[in-house]
């Protein structure tokens, strides 16, 4: 397949080394980050308002902290070696560590949390389900049934404390898929500080987003109603932080305008061409500025629940879409240009290969698939908190 | 068990195929060799270069090199007047069948490129299994039965030198003919080179005329700015050279 090229390139530069699912792995980890931020806020930060999504939000990070792995593995010329960089990692490498940050933060901080928070729970479900539901949640007591005052406070003390050290962990799992692109001295698209510290704060906005919505869509799906007050808390804080998040990449990019070093007239080229749509018009106006601007306008007028609602539903889905836009735009966009900065190759996205389309859809619909699974093991709403929606049947059972 | 004629002839087509295994997974003999006593390099001397793309050809022939891949490249910049930032640069299929007469006006001239076997290399730091190592005689080489084909050192080499070799689905760049230089030859780059162009250098080795050549020249390595500590020194070279 000829690409196309204008200009000069490295003739190795001309095919793209990472593809689509290279995009997929930061906007993945980052929904992780993201939602289990949001999740930290109820526990450590002792925001009440937003509790009704805890749980959600713990079995969000978890679904698709499970497939964050692939798209990596999927991408790998061997992945039968990839247990390589648990065995022999090199230590100098920024990629060596992912291995041991997902572990540490699947096992120490999420899975911990998570089984903490529901042993309660499991332990009840295995005393009054029947059949295979009762051998799953046996096992998932992992022995564990004591259901004693002192036991649940111990519970609520540990999970508390997996939860502040949690807040950093998941800082350092994001900040670290930062640092791996930042740390490229070669590619000036790539090759600032401040990219751990843009990608932790768009992985809080996605995953906030993310969350939010997720609420929304599951509290109707449930035909509850959906409490404004946690929504609200939502929204106010997603648009904090996007706000931060929004200065940062404006300070990037000030910097480098102003700075105008020898990467920037190519650069600046490749943002005028190739990435206007994705960067400028789907990152920055549709994915940023809107959503921003409807969230901000939402914190100062006074509108009926029912168009707040739609409001977050359109900021929170073209928020989800700037992030990915921005992912893409880092990924791919810093392979468009030469490193000789005289010319600019193409990305031809393939259909239905391992590294294509198809995959990357399969990979992202892959997380609600796990979700649907938890939701339905391990029921993140307390019914009793949730009032029916006027007219509409409740959802019976507990989830 | 009784070695009888049948078994013996039965045993030696999957011995034959158990030794050639063997031979895969042990290195070239160099019984002379000693690692600690070198360190290579390679000098460019760019007015020598007539772009014929014997080098490349040579290479790729030596090293088995996947069509549409270059473990080393040539390039012809053009340099209009004063404008030594946007110089126009060319490399059809790598230069490996020389370059069409060019009849442009101003600055002409032929940049070979390879792997800089750069002592401080970018591509060996991000390695996650240190499956790219610097050897102790100064070559940064690929162990392609180890590499998980992360592409991360592609993207960490700012020279544009490594790809991934689309038969072993491995990282590859060039290896400075290791399997030669360890036996006493020189690259096959080197060897080919109709005007003494390229030259393999030893950097360790005092009577090497490398020394000569950079106490009395004007050399520059290639973005020097990146700290990599390049070890393939570029004569007469123009600042338009990227």
């Amino acid at each position: 397949m000829q690409i196309p090229v204008e200009g000069f390139m490295y003739p190795n530069e001309v095919e793209l080394q990472w593809s689509i699912l290279i995009v997929l792995y930061p906007f993945i980890t980052g929904l992780v980050a993201g939602a289990f931020i949001l999740a930290s806020l109820e526990r450590v930060f002792r925001v009440e308002a937003v509790k009704p999504t805890y749980r959600l939000a713990l079995l969000t990070a978890l679904s698709f902290l499970l497939v964050a792995p692939l798209p990596l593995q999927l991408h790998l010329g061997h992945p039968e070696r990839s247990l390589e960089m648990y065995l022999t990692p090199h230590r100098s490498s920024a990629m060596a560590m992912f291995g041991f940050v997902y572990l540490w933060y699947l096992m120490a901080v999420l899975l911990l949390e998570i089984w903490l928070d529901y042993r309660r729970d499991i332990v009840e479900k295995s005393q009054s389900s029947t059949g295979v539901a009762r051998l799953v949640y046996r096992m998932l007591t992992l022995g564990s049934i004591n259901l004693s005052e002192r036991s649940l406070r111990i519970d609520e003390r540990l999970g508390y404390f997996i939860t502040v050290i949690g807040i950093p962990s998941a800082f350092l799992l994001h900040g670290y898929v930062g640092f791996i692109f930042g740390s490229i001295k070669a590619n000036p698209w790539w090759s600032s500080p401040l990219m751990p510290i843009v990608f932790i704060f768009s992985a809080m906005v996605s995953g906030i987003a993310a969350v939010m919505l997720l609420y929304m869509f599951s509290t109707r799906l449930r035909g509850r109603e959906i409490d404004m007050r946690c929504l609200d808390k939502i929204a106010q804080y997603l648009f904090y932080i996007f706000v931060i998040d929004f200065s940062l990449e404006m300070l990037d990019l000030i910097q480098r305008i102003y700075e105008a070093d020898e990467s920037f007239r190519s650069l600046d080229f490749m943002v005028h061409t190739r990435l206007w749509v994705s960067q400028v018009v789907v990152q920055i106006l549709l994915g940023t500025v809107l959503p921003i601007a409807l969230l901000g306008v939402m914190q100062i007028v006074t509108v009926s629940d029912a168009f707040r609602k739609r409001i977050y539903v359109l900021a929170g889905c073209l928020t989800v879409m700037g992030i990915f836009a921005m992912r893409w735009n880092v990924v791919i966009g810093g392979q468009l240009f030469s490193k000789s900065f005289l010319g600019y190759t193409s990305y031809k996205m393939a259909f239905a290969t391992r590294e294509g389309l198809l995959t990357a859809i399969a990979l992202l619909i892959l997380p609600f698939i796990f979700l649907l699974v938890l939701v339905k093991l391990l029921p993140p709403w307390p019914d009793a908190g949730s009032v029916p929606a006027s007219g509409a049947t409740p959802a019976h059972g507990t989830s | 068990m009784d070695i009888t004629r049948r078994r013996l002839l039965m045993l030696l087509p999957a011995a034959a195929v158990a030794w050639r295994y063997v031979q895969a997974g042990t290195p070239e003999a160099a019984p002379n060799y000693k690692l600690t006593e070198h360190w290579w390099g390679m000098l460019i001397d760019i007015p020598k270069c007539i772009g014929c793309g014997s080098c490349v050809r040579a290479c790729a022939e030596e090293n088995d090199v996947p069509e549409g891949y270059f473990r080393t490249w040539i390039e012809r910049y053009h340099v209009a007047d004063w404008k030594i930032e946007r110089p126009d640069v060319e490399s059809p299929n790598g230069g490996a069948q020389g370059f069409p007469p060019n009849e442009i006006d101003g600055k002409n001239f032929f940049v070979p490129k390879l792997c800089n076997h750069c002592v401080d290399s970018p591509c060996t730091q991000v390695c996650p299994v240190g499956a790219t190592f610097v050897t102790p005689d100064g070559v940064v080489l690929v162990d392609k039965t180890y590499c998980l084909g992360c592409r991360y050192c592609v993207q960490a080499c700012p020279y544009g030198c490594r790809f991934i070799n689309p038969k072993t689905s491995t990282a590859e760049k060039c290896s400075l003919c290791y399997h030669r230089i360890t036996k006493g030859l020189t690259t096959a780059c080197c060897e080919v080179c109709p005007t003494g162009a390229r030259q393999l250098a030893d950097l360790k080795n005092p009577k090497d005329p490398i020394h000569e050549f950079l106490r009395t020249h004007t050399v520059q390595v290639l973005k020097p700015h990146m700290a990599t500590g390049a070890k393939v020194f570029y004569n007469g070279m123009d600042g338009s050279v990227r």
